[in-house]
């Protein structure tokens, strides 16, 4: 059996060890679900069919994307980055497996596990306070997919900034752009439905708009579902095939300078 | 409380030169957060792109409440906003360290790699409350015009509480580190908009419970001659101080009680 | 300088017994341990890992408080005047640094002078006396995180001193360092303990330390203080006394001499085990009278063997007394 699974696997469990720590950011993301659902349902009292959602679909995306932002990592960042600096990385290298691969493994179950433990406050206090959209289980199937190819698609951002440090021998500079970027243009900072239109048609073409608006979308039910699943695909097969091109630079970076 | 303040302030300017060695990266990192700090103002910017009033609130009140809420909360940030990694100074054993040495351990952990890219996010809420202050329709009495400054200083208090808290709980509970943030962050977020837009119940929680409408939503009641919805006694909006003092009185306890339990139970 | 009187710490620790039951369960980790350390003594803390140990340290420093008993460290109590008693005590972690990572070596020193007040002639005064004795000299700029363990190390204590402390309390300052590092450390502890007469109290696994350093020491096990004394009393235990390797003309039977026991035979060569107070010389002549001896080795005890037997309960801590 291919290794892969395993590293996953690992990556799964060793969530569980931070039960408590999980729970604890939970109830922070069901904190803040419930304040940008106010904020969203005064915004929709003044404008009730603003972007084509009514105040429920603003609400329940408030906390669905609440209980996405853990696994899909909006706030960025890689354990890679910390072993590129330290050049531990030589080690990963030498490996008889691909280091993307290796790291998307570990990142697939990562995201499986954070959703599992970080995803039941938000939906529970959104539930509890306002009542959520409830979707069928076809919908259902749709999201779960739209969730992995959500990480696919975060994964292959955060892997090029990691990689980034190999030039730039620190991501302290690109982290903080990288997040702005991220957080603007997900449909964290508001739903892209709010942005005036030039600029809404545009982050609807960016990879960032994967991560956490059309997710939200699917889960709503609203637009095009096979659309959103083939945007999504399409960024993530581009990031990884970047990904895997300046895995194959960096490779030939270390080799000559010899770590 | 002398010696420590002075403590914090040989401490703070020898981490500052320490920085001011590398002035490019300082000046760039310092922009970048500022950056990431600005989301939520261009967030109000979009909200503000479709709708005139939020919560009965215009545009400029809104800002004014962003502008003095992040004031006060970056300052806070600046001064102790460190004090949230001290479950990671406990888990790496750093605290030990800094028991060793005298000088309050709140202030070592407070003033760790001081930067001056901490106060680099203040620029965004002073230039939006210069622009915004003239554009506020009120009458601006001598009490209006005091209570500004008034309200940043008893807002900052009061983060500054809030940080020392959550921090103390981490001596209990090093898990908590999480769930401090929806006060803390949570509480820099909420106090950006109107208390308008939440539901009443929420609003009397964060007003009796967690004090965070005093940071400045009482003040700009009455900075902005607005009736309060919950309909409090006109007293409640010049009650800031008197919070804010109790709060860091609270803070101080808590945090002493939990460097005890630390000392005792080694953990 | 260091008075313990009776000093105990108990922790609870909760153990997962089911799936979701938790007990508690209380733990003595010092169980009644009392002794006093006299200005200018050099003093090595023994023990095995997990005997008490790091606890002691931790509540003679005051980041700790003892659950009973009482400590008197520089006329002060630990626990509640730790702030006035951290400016009359140095203390270095070897596995762990207590300078900041990212800063240089110059930059920590300088941010520990703040720390701790010291007057800026003083400061440098003292600088440049552990700069030269220390040979900080090439690393003064660097980094902190870039600093091999052996410079680290000798940051650390530099650290550790510039506030001239009266006291000094080192937990393994030799860990993971090398010959020619040690070495230094060593004679450079040394010196300030007879030059500057600073009361060290030295834990370590290293025994050469303890041999190299110190004139007294302790050993905990259990929670308990199991030896105090010096490191001739430590040798001169139970069975420990020197070893007289004896190569005769051809094998033999165990040879009978008064006041030494045959522990190994091997071929023409036997391992004689003399007593602590037994005297060699008789023992060599009254052998030599009645055999044919070709060579003779005299063989100290070796301080590891002893505390390896004492931790394993093979030598009774009663007999090292």
């Amino acid at each position: 059996m291919s290794v892969y699974p395993w590293i996953a696997w690992f990556a799964l469990r060793r969530q569980a060890a931070y039960l408590a720590m999980a729970l604890a950011e939970g109830l922070t993301n069901a904190f803040f679900g419930l304040l940008r659902a106010f904020i969203l349902i005064a915004l929709w009292r003044e404008r009730p069919a603003l972007g084509g959602w009514d105040a429920a679909d603003a609400v329940t995306f408030s906390f669905v994307t609440q209980a996405l932002l853990g696994a899909v990592q909006v706030f960025g960042g890689l354990d890679l980055t910390a072993r590129i600096r330290s050049g531990d990385v030589a080690v990963d290298l030498y490996r008889p497996v691909s280091l993307q691969g290796w790291w998307l493994a570990d990142d697939l179950g990562r995201a499986t596990g954070t959703l599992l433990l970080r995803s039941g406050p938000p939906l529970l206090c959104g539930a509890l306070v306002f009542g959520l959209r409830v979707p069928g289980p076809g919908r259902i199937a749709l999201f779960a997919a739209s969730f992995v190819l959500a990480v696919l698609v975060s994964f292959g951002l955060r892997y090029l900034v990691a990689l980034s440090v190999f030039w730039l021998h620190d991501d302290r500079g690109i982290q903080p752009i990288a997040l702005v970027l991220t957080l603007f243009f997900s449909g964290m900072t508001v739903p892209l439905v709010v942005f005036p239109d030039p600029l809404r048609a545009v982050a609807g073409t960016l990879p960032w708009s994967a991560l956490v608006q059309v997710p939200g979308e699917v889960f709503l039910g609203r637009g095009n579902a096979a659309g959103a699943l083939a945007f999504q695909a399409a960024w993530a097969a581009a990031l990884l095939l970047a990904g895997a091109a300046v895995t194959g630079a960096a490779r030939r970076r270390l080799v000559v300078q010899g770590g | 409380m002398g010696d420590a303040l002075r403590a914090y302030g040989t401490l703070a300017w020898a981490w500052l030169r320490a920085a001011a060695q590398y002035p490019v990266s300082m000046v760039l990192l310092g922009l970048a957060s500022a950056a990431v700090a600005g989301l939520d103002a261009a967030g109000i910017g979009l909200l503000f792109s479709r709708v005139h009033r939020l919560g009965g609130f215009g545009a400029a009140q809104v800002l004014f409440l962003y502008a003095t809420s992040q004031l006060a909360f970056v300052l806070s940030d600046a001064l102790l906003g460190n004090a949230d990694l001290l479950a990671r100074h406990v888990r790496e054993g750093t605290f030990d360290a800094m028991l060793l040495r005298p000088v309050s351990p709140l202030v070592q952990v407070a003033t760790e790699e001081y930067s001056p890219r901490r106060f680099a996010k203040l620029v965004l809420p002073a230039v939006l409350l210069a622009i915004v202050l003239p554009r506020l329709d009120t009458s601006w009495t001598a009490g209006r015009v005091a209570m500004v400054p008034v309200m940043v200083a008893s807002g900052t208090a009061i983060f500054c509480g809030l940080w020392v808290l959550v921090a103390s709980v981490q001596f209990v509970l090093l898990e908590s580190h999480g769930a401090g943030k929806a006060l803390t962050f949570g509480g820099s977020f909420l106090t950006q908009y109107p208390m308008s837009v939440f539901a009443r119940d929420f609003v009397r929680g964060v007003t009796f419970a967690v004090p965070l409408a005093f940071v400045n939503w009482q003040p700009a009641l009455y900075v902005l001659d607005r009736p309060d919805p919950l309909g409090l006694p006109a007293a409640t909006r010049l009650a800031s101080p008197a919070v804010a003092v109790a709060v860091c009185g609270l803070a101080a306890l808590a945090w002493r009680a939990g460097l005890r339990r630390y000392r005792s139970t080694g953990s | 300088m260091i008075e313990a009187g009776d000093v105990r710490k108990t922790f609870t620790v909760r153990e997962r017994t089911g799936r979701l039951r938790r007990t508690r369960r209380r733990v003595s980790a010092v169980d009644g341990v009392s002794f006093t350390v006299a200005p200018g003594e050099f003093v090595g803390y023994l023990g095995p890992n997990g005997a008490g140990k790091s606890t002691t340290i931790k509540m003679l420093t005051g980041i700790l408080t003892p659950t009973s008993g009482t400590i008197r460290v520089c006329g002060l109590d630990p626990s509640r005047q730790r702030t006035a008693l951290a400016r009359r005590l140095g203390v270095v972690f070897g596995h762990r640094t207590t300078l900041w990572w990212d800063l240089p070596l110059r930059d920590s020193l300088a941010l520990v002078r703040r720390l701790y007040r010291v007057e800026a002639g003083a400061h440098r005064e003292r600088l440049d006396e552990l700069t030269a004795l220390l040979d900080l000299g090439p690393f003064l700029a660097t980094p902190v995180r870039q600093l091999s363990l052996g410079q680290r190390m000798r940051g650390d204590l530099a650290a550790a001193l510039l506030h001239a402390p009266d006291l000094l309390v080192l937990d393994e300052p030799t860990i993971g360092l090398d010959v020619v590092s040690k070495a230094t450390v060593r004679a450079f502890l040394e010196r300030l303990n007879t030059e500057r007469g600073t009361t060290i109290l030295l834990t370590t696994h290293d025994l050469g330390d303890i041999e190299r350093l110190c004139r007294r020491v302790m050993i905990v096990d259990h929670g308990r203080l199991a030896f105090d004394g010096s490191l001739d009393a430590l040798r001169a235990t139970a069975g420990s006394g020197r070893i007289l390797v004896v190569e005769l003309a051809r094998p033999e039977p165990p040879v009978a001499v008064d006041g030494a026991a045959v522990e190994r035979v091997e071929g023409p060569r036997q391992w004689l085990r003399l007593p602590g107070d037994a005297n060699a010389a008789s023992v060599v002549a009254a052998l030599a009278a009645r055999h044919e001896v070709r060579d003779i080795a005299l063989r100290e005890p070796d301080i590891e063997e002893i505390v390896a037997r004492l931790y394993q309960g093979e030598i009774p801590y009663t007999a090292a007394h």
